[in-house]
Order: C-alpha cells, then sequence, then structure tokens
C-alpha cells in the first residue's frame, strides 16, 4: 500500500501547457501516473503531449473523473489555482510553485480547512509526492526510488528527500510512499499528516522524517510521535550550524529569537524514541538498522 | 526584507497611522539641516536592521543644535552589533506618558495572525513574556475573515491599557493589520506606541519584515532591496541571483537545494572545519550557474578550498560534470576544489571528471570523505 496517491490516481495538471509544466507533466507520465488532463483558461479543446487541456478543473474532473491535481503556474496565480482546484472537485492537490506569498497561502489553508475539509493541499514550494512503481506526482527524480516498502519517508527539504530515497535505494530498501511537504511557513500538509497516514498504511513498517531549522512543525511532530506512532522512526535535521536571523534558502527555514534550532528539534525527536541521525547518510544507516531488525 | 525604522514609519503613514515628522540624513551636516527644519527638540536616530540601538548609543535626544551635531557626530559610522550606521533619522521629539507595545506576525503552529498588545512597551517583548506573561494580550486572527472592530476591541480592552488610550489604539491597531496584510509584511511591530500626555496614541518606532515572495505586486518595494543588510560577498551573489549567505570560514561551499546546502555546511563543521558560506544553486546545476556561483566564492578572501556538493535528482550525472568543467574553463579558481558527485548517472559524471582530476580537483564518492578532505586541504 502506499499514502495518498497509487496506480489509481487520475491527475490533473494545472499549467500543464508551461515549460515547466510540460516538462514535469511528461516525466511524470511517463514514469506511469495517470496524468489526465491539463487546464489552460483559453486552450480548452487542445493537448500537450497527447495529454488534453481543459477550460478549468471542474471541466477537467468531469470528464475524466481524475482526484488529484498538480500546480505548475506562477507565484501569483497559485492561490486561485489552489481554490480552483477544490471547487473543481480533486481531493489531493499537489503545489510544486515556490515564491508563493504567506499571506495567500494562510488564507487558502484556511479557506480549505473551513470550506473544504476533505480536500488535502501538499506544498506550496514542495518536490511533491512519490509512491515508487505507482504514482509519481511533481519533481522527483522517479527511477532514484526503490518500489515496494516498507520505508515511508516525510521531508521539508525537496534534494535531502532524493538523497534519502537515493541511499536507501542503496541498500536496497524500498519505499511506500516519499512525501516532500515543502519548506514554505504555512505548508498544507504537516509532518503530522504523513505520520498518522504512514501509522495506519499496513505495508508501512519504518518512517523517516527529514526536518530543518525554523518554525516548530518538527517538535509538534515528535509530541505527536511520543503518543501516536507505534512504527519506529528515523531523522535527520538539516542546519544544526545555522547562523540565527539568517534565511537558509527556505522561507521557512530561519533561526529567530532563539526558536527553530536544529538541536532543540533533535532533542525533541530523541526524547520521543526517534533515532536522530547527524548528516543524512546516518540518518539512512539508521534507516537500514531499524529495517534489518523488523 | 528588513526596512529601516524610517522606511517603517512611512510604510505605516501610507495606512493612515500617526507618526512624527521627521527626515532621513547620511551625513552630520544633513542631520543639523534636518533638525534645523523641524525645529528641536528632535532625537537622532541610528538606522540599523538590528535591536539593542538604545543600549549602544545609537538613540539620543537632543534639546539644541549644538547637540544634534555632537549626537550625529557620534552615531554616523558607530557600530551596533556588527551593523555600521550609515544613516540617522532625525525626528521631533515627543512627550511620552507611556509606553506600549504591538504587533502582528504568522504563529506557524496555528496557522493563523498572532497580534500582541502590552502595556509594557519599551523593553524587549521578549522580556517582558518571559517575566510578566499575563502583560501581553493575544488574538488570533483568522486569516479569511481578517480582523474585526469587535475583535479588536475586546483585544484592546483585555490588554487593560488606561480609558483614554482606548478609541487611539483601536484605531491604529486596525490599521496596523491592515498594513500587515495588504502590504505582504512577515512583521509589523511598533514598540514603543505611545500615549502622549495630551492623550494622543500615537507610533514612536516601526520595525516591519516584508515578505520578499510579494514583490510581484508591490512594485515600490524595489526600493527596499538596495536598503538591505548585506556584505559584498551576498550583494555579488544576490546580482546573480544564487541564493547565498556569507559565513565565517574558509571552506566555501556550492550545493544544489537548501536542504543539502544547509547540510554540507553542518557536516563541515562536523569534521571539524569552518564553512565560508552557504550557496544554494538550485536543481539545474548547469555551466552557467556553476561558473557564477564559482566566481562568488573564489572573489572571497577568506576561502582556502572548494566543497561542491552535488545531488543528481533529474539533472544527469554527466550534464552536472561538464558544467563543472566549463565553468572552471570560465573562472581562474585559486583554490582546490573537492567534488562529490551522486544521484542519477553518477558513474557516468564521475567518469567524466575521472581523467581531469589533479591536485586542485579532487572527488570523493561521499558526502563526508568530501568534506574532510577539503577541510583538510583548507588548513
Amino acid at each position: 500500500m502506499s499514502i495518498f496517491v497509487d496506480e489509481t490516481t487520475k491527475v490533473i495538471y494545472q499549467g500543464l501547457t508551461g515549460s515547466q509544466g510540460s516538462y514535469y507533466g511528461r516525466l511524470n507520465k511517463e514514469y506511469g501516473t495517470q496524468v489526465v488532463a491539463g487546464t489552460h483558461p483559453k486552450k480548452a479543446g487542445t493537448d500537450v503531449n497527447g495529454v488534453p487541456i481543459y477550460a478549468n478543473v471542474a471541466e477537467a474532473v468531469e470528464a475524466t473523473g481524475a482526484t488529484a491535481s498538480c500546480i505548475f503556474i506562477p507565484a501569483a496565480g497559485v492561490r486561485g489555482a489552489v481554490m480552483e482546484a477544490a471547487e473543481g472537485g480533486v481531493k489531493f492537490v499537489v503545489a510544486v510553485t515556490e515564491g508563493v506569498p504567506a499571506h495567500d497561502e494562510a488564507i487558502f489553508y484556511n479557506q480549505l480547512k473551513r470550506d473544504y475539509p476533505d480536500v488535502q493541499l501538499l506544498g506550496p514550494n514542495c518536490p511533491g509526492i512519490i509512491s515508487p512503481g505507482k504514482c509519481n506526482i511533481g519533481i522527483t527524480a522517479g527511477h532514484i526510488a526503490k518500489p515496494g516498502g516498507p520505508v515511508g519517508i516525510v521531508s521539508r527539504s525537496g534534494t535531502l528527500t532524493y538523497q534519502a530515497l537515493y541511499e536507501l535505494k542503496q541498500k536496497d530498501i524500498g519505499v511506500t510512499t516519499c512525501v516532500g511537504i515543502g519548506g514554505d511557513p504555512v505548508p498544507g500538509t504537516s509532518f503530522i499528516d504523513c505520520l498518522e497516514a504512514f501509522e495506519a498504511d499496513s505495508e508501512t513498517k519504518a518512517i523517516m522524517m527529514i526536518g530543518e531549522i525554523g518554525g516548530s512543525a518538527e517538535e509538534e511532530a515528535a509530541e505527536y510521535i511520543k503518543d501516536n506512532v507505534t512504527k519506529p522512526v528515523s531523522s535527520y535535521i538539516a542546519g544544526v550550524t545555522a547562523p540565527p536571523g539568517k534565511k537558509m534558502g527556505h522561507a521557512g527555514a530561519i533561526v529567530s529569537g532563539g526558536k527553530g534550532t536544529a538541536k532543540a528539534k533533535m532533542e525533541a525527536l530523541e526524547a520521543a524514541g526517534v533515532r536522530v541521525g547527524n548528516n543524512p547518510t546516518e540518518a539512512g544507516e539508521l534507516m537500514a538498522e531499524i529495517v534489518a531488525s523488523l | 526584507m528588513d526596512l529601516f525604522e524610517y522606511q517603517g514609519k512611512q510604510f505605516f503613514a501610507e495606512y493612515g497611522m500617526p507618526t512624527s515628522p521627521g527626515k532621513i540624513a547620511f551625513t552630520i551636516e544633513e542631520a543639523i539641516q534636518a533638525a534645523e527644519e523641524l525645529g528641536t527638540p528632535v532625537m537622532v536616530k541610528a538606522q540599523v536592521h538590528t535591536g539593542g540601538r538604545g543600549k549602544a548609543g545609537g538613540v539620543k535626544f537632543a534639546a539644541t543644535i549644538e547637540d544634534v551635531r555632537e549626537h550625529a557626530t557620534n552615531i554616523v559610522g558607530l557600530d551596533i552589533k556588527g551593523h555600521t550606521v550609515g544613516r540617522v533619522w532625525i525626528e521631533k521629539a515627543s512627550d511620552i506618558a507611556e509606553e506600549y507595545y504591538a504587533s502582528f506576525t504568522l504563529d506557524r503552529s496555528a496557522k493563523k495572525h498572532l497580534g500582541m498588545l502590552s502595556k509594557e512597551g519599551g523593553v524587549e517583548i521578549e522580556t517582558v513574556a518571559e517575566e510578566n506573561p499575563d502583560a501581553i494580550a493575544k488574538i488570533w486572527v483568522d486569516p479569511v475573515d481578517g480582523l474585526s472592530e469587535e475583535q479588536c476591541k475586546a483585544w484592546v480592552e483585555a490588554a487593560n491599557l488606561p480609558s483614554e488610550a482606548f478609541g487611539g489604539t483601536v484605531d491604529i491597531l486596525m490599521k496596523l493589520y491592515e498594513a500587515y496584510t495588504e502590504g505582504d509584511a512577515d512583521l509589523v511591530e511598533i514598540n514603543p506606541l505611545i500615549l502622549t500626555p495630551e492623550g494622543k496614541v500615537h507610533v514612536l518606532d516601526a520595525k516591519v519584515t516584508l515578505d520578499g515572495n510579494s514583490v510581484f505586486r508591490h512594485k515600490s518595494y524595489e526600493q527596499y532591496d538596495e536598503t538591505q543588510t548585506r556584505d559584498e560577498r551576498e550583494t555579488a551573489a544576490h546580482a546573480k541571483g544564487l541564493q547565498y549567505v556569507g559565513l565565517e570560514g574558509s571552506v566555501g561551499v556550492i550545493a544544489n537545494g537548501a536542504g543539502l546546502a544547509m547540510s554540507t555546511v553542518d557536516v563541515i563543521n562536523q569534521v571539524g572545519g569552518k564553512p565560508a558560506n552557504f550557496l544554494d544553486i538550485g536543481g539545474g546545476a548547469n555551466a552557467d550557474v556553476m561558473a557564477g556561483a564559482l566566481e562568488v566564492i573564489n572573489n572571497d578572501p577568506n576561502v582556502k578550498a572548494i566543497f561542491i556538493n552535488i545531488f543528481g535528482g533529474i539533472t544527469r550525472g554527466e550534464e552536472v560534470a561538464n558544467g563543472i568543467l566549463e565553468a572552471m574553463k570560465r573562472v581562474a579558481i585559486e583554490s582546490p576544489i573537492v567534488i562529490r558527485l551522486d544521484g542519477t548517472n553518477a558513474d557516468e559524471g564521475r567518469a567524466i571528471l575521472e581523467p581531469n582530476l589533479s591536485d586542485k580537483l579532487l572527488m570523493e564518492t561521499t558526502m563526508l570523505d568530501a568534506a574532510r578532505t577539503a577541510v583538510q586541504l583548507a588548513q
């Protein structure tokens, strides 16, 4: 099994006609993802590499029965695109776009919670989600992940996610689903959402969690793990030596007012029984030990 | 983007909040001229992107023009926590009866906007939060609904401000919330918000951080780009569109992806070295971006070795390898380079690099080994 998406997930690409959208839409399709439609208000009736374009998400859903969408729209249009997806009837929305204003994120996050509580948003500013061998939505290089299980991955960082997938593959360890929740201040899907789903997934036997400095999402995840997660968890937190007050690339990755340090996060996770590595390789080795002992 | 106090006040004034008249001065003469135009007494206030200006002697009251000359002489060029004062704000002095604190920022846990109001202003809010947390009235505002006047009144009520400050504070907070949301700010803070002996509520300081991601809908924000605090290296990297943060060490870092770059900085520290920078060149790692990155690092006199840490995802190893070789032809690099290339088609990429290896270009297969080698070379 996998979480959130699998081989039956039909996906609409909002922005499929753009350069990023058409590129990754094609790669996702080649991977085996059911890329069933694209949207563009003025290009309905045309197609991109054989994928039909509809005027909006609602029409694409009606015609294809899609349940998910992936957003490759420039930052200014993401708020509108997220709401269009929810109103159009999809239940899982992946927003890859980076550079979305935090106030827009705060608005559509709360609007979804209130008006479309059954819609799950992933991102913005995330690499997407991959259930290896079944479905890949976003910009992850599919072939670096080994299908199967027993590990589920959730991560705030793109390249470190790839690193984790790759290290596990080198050790011949499979992955049920790998979720990149993204490095923005208001991510649609949290660590806890993923931990809960992995805990409930029978094929996932262990969980790898990759965090970074800034905010308190890792501390909240640690609390959740302590009380609710029975499966073993390994973790890595990037930014142990990041200086306070400097944004390290991601909008959310900043230590401010002494809060959000890697040290505090690592201690919270360790206190919750998580095995924490000092670098991505060590976290991979810890996971290999966990898998060997399953 | 951090605004100077005077920029913050001008920003607040656009939303109708009451601020004091003032002028910006870059020299002592300009400061005196500004004071003459405004009329003494005035405040002479250092404009830097850091707190603790008062303690450092960067904020002074000047009763006369002579005082202005003396204070401006001391403050212009003053170092405050590593920030050199390049400009001072000359502002008409205000009489103060009471000092309050007000701010809005995003509560990332609650995913709501958090407003804080305290009648104990003028000191750092962290201190109040620690010593007397009950003195801070908090409000969580749903970003979809916004702040209603009714909510705002209840909030000000909860802060126990004196009745004569009530109306003026509600008015300012409503405008502050508007400035915060419509202006796409990460933080708006007034400390102190003052009550004058005449019973007027007034903005006496302004701390504003704007969301750099919102510039597409606020064209005027481009003006703030040039007043950001950046060292020479950061300025050069920023001009090339690179995600760069200057650090103090001797190992230059180039990595693709923010997480991997952060992780690279960590690993260098873990093996006993000191990174010179954080630099994320993004997913592609092509020759143009790599050349730009190498140029920035090469111009840093502290750099003694360079660690290029690339994980190929969609980008294949051979493209990365060719990009690095091409970039090295364009930039005359002085320090030795250690490359760690992994991920998609890493073997093919390494095969391309192999014939070019020398004591100036080394390759390691793991991140840890590469970090150790780079650190050794930097010593």
